[in-house]
Parts: C-alpha cells; structure tokens; sequence
C-alpha cells in the first residue's frame, strides 16, 4: 500500500504543467504503484476564497475512490467554520491551509484558532513549505516560504493539533524537531517530497535520527514527476516494515491513528 | 551502460569532514542504479581554501590531482573533467594540459568568469586542439548576480559557443536551480551545447519541454547532487521514449562528445 498525501488537482497559475486533471494524476499513479492520493485543488491557493474550489474537489474525489479529498479553510473568511465542518462530514483525511498563500500571519490569532479547530475536530492540518525551487519562481510569484518558527508556534498553540508539513527539507525538519518537546514532536509528520537522497544522505540521516515514524510518503504530483519519491525510498537500505510504515502505515496510524 | 555526465567527489582537503562517506554514498548509489561511468569534477577545495566557484590556483591543482589518483584508484568507474579557472590563462591552460596526460576527457568550468568573457576562449581553444567537451556550470536564466559565483546562463554559453562551433559544450544541471524555460528557449539552434539533466528539479512537464527543445539527441543523463532525481528522471523517460532514444541520453551522445575510448567497450 503506497498512499501520497502531497497530491495536487488543476492548473497551476505560473507555468504550464501537464498532468493536472484526475484521469491524468491516476495514470500517473499507476505508474508509480501509488494506490491512493491525498488531492488538494491547485488553482483554490491562488483564489481570494479558496474554498470555492472544495465542491469541484469533493466532487472529484467522489468519482474516483483512489482520491482522498484534502479542501482548504481560511481562518479568516465567515465561512471557515463551516468549511472545517464540511471536511469533516465528507471523511477529508485533512483540511489544508497554506498561511502564506491566504496571506495570513503564518503563526497569528487566525492560524492559532484553526489549529485549535483541527485538532478538537480530529483532522489533521496539512501545510507545505513551498511548492517550487525559490530560484526558478515567476518573478511576480513572491509568496514567502513557511517558516521554521511558524511550526513550532502552531505545534505550541494548542495539545491537539496534528500537523502534516510538506515538501521541507532536513535544516526545516532539524529544526523544527529538535526545538520541539517529546509530544510536540510527536503531532508533526513529514513529507519526504523535498528531502535529499544520496550522496547527501539527507533522508536516511533524518530516519535515523528523528525517526522513522515522523515520515510519509509524498510526491507533490504533479508539480514534480512522483518518480522521485520512489527512487528515494529504492536508495534507502530500509526493512520491510519501515518501507511500509513510510509508505502508508504512518499515516494510518499516525496521522489518522 | 548508464554515464553520469554531472558527479563530484570531495577530496580529503575540503570542506566537508564526512567526504570518505559522501563518495562511498555516490558509489553505492551508483551501484544500485546502475551507473557503469561517473565523471568527476572537484572544483578545488570545495570552500575549504578558497571559494568553490573561485578556487585558487593552488586549489584548482590540488583538486585536479586528487581527482586525476580517484581515476586510478577507480578506472573503470571514475572518469575525470580536469577543472580550470579562467583567470589565470597560463595555469589553466598548463592544468589542461596536466590533465590530458594524466587522462582526464573533458573540462569543468564553473563559475569563476562569465562565458562571455574573452579570457574563456584560450581554453575553448585547447578544448578544440584537444577534441575534450566542456561541462559549463548554469544558472538558469541570471537575472541578477548571486554571491560567491559569476555564474553564466544558457544565452551567455550560448554566446561562447557561438565562438567556438567545434567545441561541444554541455549545458549543466537543466533541473539544478533558476528557470529552465528560458534556457530551454534558447539552446536549440546552438548544436554544439548539449543539457545535461541533473539537478533536484524533477518539475513535472521539464522532461517534455527538453526533448520538445533538442530532442535526445542534445541530451546526457546526470545526477548532481542529487542522484534520487536523476534516477527520478531517468525512470520517467523509459515510459516517455523507444529504447533506441532512452540509449542516447543514457550514453550515446556522451560517447559520441567525448574522446574515443572515454568510456568501457567505446
């Protein structure tokens, strides 16, 4: 069982990329053994409500059983509460919120409140650090990447909240980890999507010493080729039962445990 | 076969305390994806003694030396790009010359002189007489000056390749930081510049936009600093490409760029 939960559907507004619609992201899949994806709606990042796009997604995700919906809430819009209660209702594994993106403090009163709101909900909250390499941005893309500091912020703001955090690489994640408590570390996973393999090592480094059981398997499909994920893990000298608690079973367990 | 046409090697006196275990890693990695060649650049003491993309002279030779006895050490696995600095014209053309002899088949300039710079052309010049490629470190497309490197994109090595139409030059690390577009929009009418696929960038639709570019004909399969990715993208092109086009970029046109008997069974 190879679950992504870093999985993205629509058009991204900055360059063309292929791939974007369900039918495209399953083949893609496919070809990846990757038996079920975590799917955000790309475009709604970008949209002044960004919950617009949570009925096309919910929708989609109906169509096609190998989708998981993962909508996005605003903290700072009216609507929010009853976009955190929709995901509930409809089994969203996650709800997602790029502060950045919405342009809100990324560790302000409205990301606090949500975070608090996740986790009495019980849905974990999904964050990413970036979506593209800084150095090959649109020159009018100017979205700050997370912070750092803005995670340990929110994992201290409320003893409920479970954060999924993608596309970070080993500085974010030291640091984050080792400026965490024992049960702060132990509400954040990681998604491997953006962290180096060899020569570098940076992904069987982190296993070894933060754990194991903090990662999961992530693509950022189809921004980048899900290709990538895989030979990551095919260079790590991993057992089974690491492999799979990478794979699926942190997530099953961990995450939504 | 499988030529990694984009691989370092860290010498014992560089920055880098764990150098013993980043070079087991890359042969180790290599094993497991199947890299029969690495061509190694050292690009001086790697900032230990002076700047990565500005080393020294005294740096530059060291660095040549050590990966000149890592070809030794390792001749069926290991080949060598002898490393210059272009601004110092007589002890980069001496290096070239060091490294022809000690086996050395192409030339690493990195980021010490912008590729328009005149003081480029001796050593394309000795490229030429030599029949070695250059393997030009790229910022994909520059828009402003980054510290600690003069680094060119595609148009400024296209410049310089114009110059020099009997030297080929590969274009570095497609995927490895700025916008690849833009370089893509520029290299196809410059046969002699070749792009080399490495680097942490695995931007879904970049490998369509390569071949849209060049075709497989102008590409060389690379790593970088980071091998997951080149493994990544190498695995994405067998379902994207016939197996005849798949063995170009694998090792075709890397044999058919650098010198006869380069390469095991060339």
């Amino acid at each position: 069982m190879r679950l992504d939960v870093n999985g993205f559907l629509g058009a991204y507004p900055w360059r063309r990329v292929p791939g974007t619609s369900p039918e495209a992201l399953l083949a893609a899949m496919d070809r990846t053994g990757i038996d079920t994806a975590w799917v955000t709606h790309l475009p709604s990042l970008f949209w002044r409500d960004p919950t617009e796009g949570n009925i096309w997604l919910y929708e989609a995700a109906d169509a096609h059983e190998r989708l998981e919906p993962v909508p996005c809430v605003h903290p700072a819009l009216p609507h929010w509460e009853e976009a955190l209660s929709d995901a509930a209702t409809r089994g969203a594994p996650a709800v997602r919120c790029d502060p950045h993106h919405f342009g809100l403090a990324p560790a302000g009163d409205e990301m606090r409140v949500l975070a608090a709101a996740c986790g009495a909900a019980k849905l974990p909250l999904l964050m990413t650090v970036r979506l593209e390499d800084a150095r090959q941005r649109h020159p009018h893309d100017l979205v700050p990447e997370l912070a750092a500091a803005s995670v340990r912020a929110l994992l201290r703001s409320d003893p409920d909240v479970r954060l999924v955090i993608t596309h970070a690489d080993r500085p974010f994640i030291e640091e984050v980890h080792w400026g965490s408590t024992a049960a702060e570390q132990a509400r954040v996973w990681w998604d491997i999507a953006w962290i180096w393999g060899p020569p570098e090592d940076h992904l069987a480094h982190l296993i070894a010493t933060v754990g194991v059981e903090r990662f999961v398997f992530g693509t950022g499909q189809p921004l980048r080729i899900p290709e990538n994920a895989v030979a990551k893990l095919d260079l790590l000298d991993l057992s089974q039962r690491d492999r799979a608690a990478i794979e699926s079973g942190n997530v099953t367990q961990g995450v939504l445990g | 076969m499988l030529i990694d046409v984009h691989a370092h090697f860290f010498p014992e006196r560089s920055a880098r305390a764990d150098w013993r275990e980043y070079n087991a890693s890359r042969l180790r990695a290599g094993e497991r994806i199947g890299i029969t060649v690495h061509l190694n650049s050292v690009l001086g003491t790697f900032g230990r003694s002076s700047p990565t993309y500005f080393p020294s002279p005294a740096d530059v030779t060291y660095g040549n030396e050590w990966a000149f006895g890592l070809q030794r050490e390792q001749p069926r696995r290991v080949r060598t790009y002898v490393c210059v600095n272009p601004n110092y014209s007589d002890h980069a053309l001496a290096e070239i010359e060091r490294g022809r002899a000690a086996g050395a088949v192409g030339i690493k300039l990195a980021a010490s002189r912008r590729a328009t710079d005149p003081l480029l052309d001796p050593i394309c010049a000795a490229a030429a007489r030599h029949g070695l490629p250059i393997l030009h470190h790229i910022w994909q497309h520059r828009r402003r000056d980054r510290p600690g490197q003069e680094a060119s994109d595609a148009a400024e090595l296209c410049h310089l390749a114009a110059r020099h139409p009997t030297v080929h030059f590969i274009l570095a690390h497609i995927g490895g930081g700025g916008d690849w577009l833009h370089s893509l929009a520029v290299v196809p009418r410059h046969w002699n510049v070749l792009v080399d696929l490495s680097g942490s960038g695995v931007d879904g639709g970049m490998l369509e936009a390569c071949l849209a570019a060049v075709g497989a004909e102008r590409l060389l399969w690379g790593t970088d600093m980071t091998m997951e990715t080149g493994w990544a993208k190498l695995r994405y092109l067998e379902r994207l490409l016939p197996p005849e086009l798949l063995e170009l970029i694998r090792w075709k046109n890397a044999a058919r760029i650098f010198p006869p008997r380069s390469f095991p069974g060339d």
